[in-house]
C-alpha cells in the first residue's frame, strides 16, 4: 500500500514526515544500543532479506497471489529498532529507485507501514508472550497474532492520514471499513506466512529469533 | 508544487505534463520502460474513478451517467498529482544512479546510519536475489510447484532460510569489515564539485514549475 504524490494534502503529508523523522532518529538510537555499535552490514542485510521476501509470491487460488509486507515478520526476527529501519529503508529504497509510492507522500507510508506496523505488533507481542506459556508453538501462536493486526494497523493509520487531509471525497467511515475490512483479510494471510516463516527459523536457528528469550548460546559479534 | 496545485486550474497541470514528458525525452528514457513502471498505480486510479459515482453534494449529468462534481474534481486531481509524481520519479530513477541518489540523500542530512544501510541493502540485492533464485531453482528441480495455500509452508521455510542465510552473511561481512579496519564510517569518496552551470541547469525544471504555478494563479 504505497501511497502516490497528491493523495492527501501537504500540509498532513509534512506533518507525518516529521512524525516519522522523530520516530526514525528514535529507532538509529534504540538499534545502537540494542544490535552494539556498528552494525550496519546486520540491518543491511536484515533490509535486503525484507526487501527479498516481499518479492516471494505466495499463490492463494486461480492465479492470484500475495506477498509479505513484512513488518511483523522483521519485528520478531531482529526486534523492533531495528525492523523499523529496516522497513523504512526499504520504503525509501522503493520510492527514489523503483517509483512505488510519491516522494512528497513517502513519510505517509513510513509512519503507517514503518512505525505503526511495527510498533503495534510490537506491543501485541510483548503482552501475549507475557500471558502465554514460553514455548516455541506458544511464540509462533504469539507471532501469528501480532502479525494478523500489523496489517489493519497499517491500514488504520491510512484512514487516519485520509481522515485530517484527503483530496478525496468519500466518507471516512466508509473508508474505514473498506480498508480495515480488507486489511483483515490479507493480514490473515500475512500471519499465516509469518508464523510459518517464524517457526522455520526456530527449527533450525533459534538464537536469531529476538523474540525467543531461552537462547542457549548467545550471538555475539567478536570485534 | 503541483501537489499544492488546485485541480480547477488545468492550464498549469498541462504545463507540469509538457515539462516532464520533455524531461523524459532529453533523459532518452524508453517509452516502455516509462509505460511499465506506471502500473503501479493502478489502484490509486480505479479508486479515482470510482469516486465520481460515490459522494456527496452537487450532481450533474453526462449522458446517463449521474456524476458527483466533487468526487470528479478529486478524482481527476488524483489522477493528475499521482501521474506526475511518478513521472518525477521514473525520471530521477531512470537517470541517476542509485549511488547518486544515496549521495544525495547524505548531503540532505539523512541520518549517516540510514545511509550506511541503504548502501549496503544496494550492494547486496543482487546477492539476496540471486541467493532466492537458486532456492527457487532447487525447489523446481524437487518437483515443487506453487499452486496455491498448500504450498504455503515449503515458500515459509525458504523464507527462513533466506533469512538465515542474509543473516549469517551480514555477520560474515561485519567481522571482514572489521578486520579491514571498519570503526563505524565508511571512507568518503571524492566529492564531485558543483559548478555554476550544474546549478543553473538542476534548477531550470523547478524555476520553470514555481513560475507557471505563480502565473496561472496570478491569471486565474
Amino acid at each position: 500500500m504505497h501511497i502516490p504524490d497528491g493523495f492527501i494534502d501537504l500540509p498532513t503529508s509534512a506533518a507525518f514526515a516529521a512524525a516519522s523523522a522523530v520516530a526514525v532518529a528514535g529507532a538509529v538510537k534504540g538499534a545502537r544500543r540494542q544490535l552494539s555499535e556498528q552494525s550496519a552490514p546486520l540491518a543491511g542485510l536484515t533490509a535486503v532479506f525484507i526487501f527479498a521476501v516481499q518479492m516471494l509470491n505466495f499463490p492463494v487460488a486461480a492465479g492470484t497471489s500475495g506477498h509479505l509486507i513484512g513488518a511483523a515478520l522483521a519485528m520478531v526476527l531482529v526486534g523492533p529498532y531495528a525492523a523499523t529501519l529496516a522497513l523504512v529503508v526499504v520504503l525509501i529504497i522503493q520510492a527514489f529507485l523503483f517509483a512505488d509510492g510519491g516522494l512528497t507522500a513517502l513519510g505517509l507510508s513510513i509512519f503507517n507501514m514503518a512505525v505503526i506496523s511495527v510498533w503495534v505488533s510490537f506491543a501485541v507481542f510483548m503482552l501475549l508472550k507475557k500471558i502465554l506459556p514460553k514455548t516455541k508453538s506458544w511464540l509462533v501462536v504469539a507471532t501469528f497474532i501480532s502479525a494478523l493486526i500489523s496489517v489493519p494497523a497499517a491500514a488504520v493509520g491510512f484512514v487516519i492520514q485520509y481522515a485530517i487531509g484527503a483530496n478525496a471525497t468519500f466518507s471516512v467511515g466508509a473508508v474505514l471499513n473498506a480498508m480495515v475490512g480488507t486489511h483483515i483479510l490479507i493480514g490473515i494471510g500475512e500471519a499465516i506466512i509469518t508464523a510459518l516463516t517464524v517457526s522455520a527459523v526456530l527449527a533450525s536457528r533459534s538464537d536469531l529469533v529476538f523474540g525467543w528469550d531461552k537462547k542457549n548460546t548467545t550471538l555475539e559479534i567478536r570485534s | 508544487m503541483a501537489v499544492s496545485t488546485d485541480i480547477s486550474n488545468w492550464p498549469a497541470f498541462i504545463a507540469f505534463f509538457l515539462i516532464i514528458i520533455s524531461v523524459t525525452q532529453i533523459a532518452k528514457l524508453p517509452i516502455t520502460t516509462v509505460a511499465k513502471r506506471s502500473l503501479i498505480e493502478i489502484p490509486f486510479i480505479f479508486f479515482a474513478l470510482l469516486m465520481p459515482f460515490f459522494g456527496s453534494g452537487e450532481r450533474f449529468e453526462i449522458g446517463s451517467l449521474n456524476l458527483y462534481r466533487d468526487g470528479l474534481l478529486a478524482g481527476a486531481s488524483i489522477v493528475a498529482k499521482g501521474t506526475l509524481g511518478i513521472l518525477v520519479a521514473i525520471n530521477l530513477s531512470g537517470t541517476t544512479t542509485a549511488r547518486e541518489i544515496l549521495r544525495g540523500l547524505e548531503i540532505l542530512k539523512m541520518p549517516t546510519p540510514m545511509v550506511q544501510i541503504a548502501s549496503f541493502m544496494l550492494r547486496y540485492i543482487n546477492v539476496v536475489n540471486d541467493e532466492m533464485q537458486r532456492m527457487a531453482v532447487a525447489r523446481s528441480a524437487r518437483g515443487f510447484e506453487a499452486t496455491g495455500i498448500k504450498q504455503w509452508p515449503v515458500l515459509a521455510t525458504a523464507a527462513g532460510a533466506l533469512f538465515i542465510r542474509s543473516y549469517e552473511r551480514g555477520e560474515r561481512v561485519h567481522l571482514a569489515m572489521i578486520a579491514r579496519g571498519y570503526l563505524g564510517d565508511l571512507p568518503k569518496e571524492e566529492r564531485v564539485p558543483n559548478y555554476p552551470k550544474h546549478w543553473v541547469v538542476a534548477l531550470s525544471i523547478p524555476t520553470l514549475a514555481l513560475v507557471i504555478s505563480l502565473l496561472s494563479r496570478w491569471l486565474g
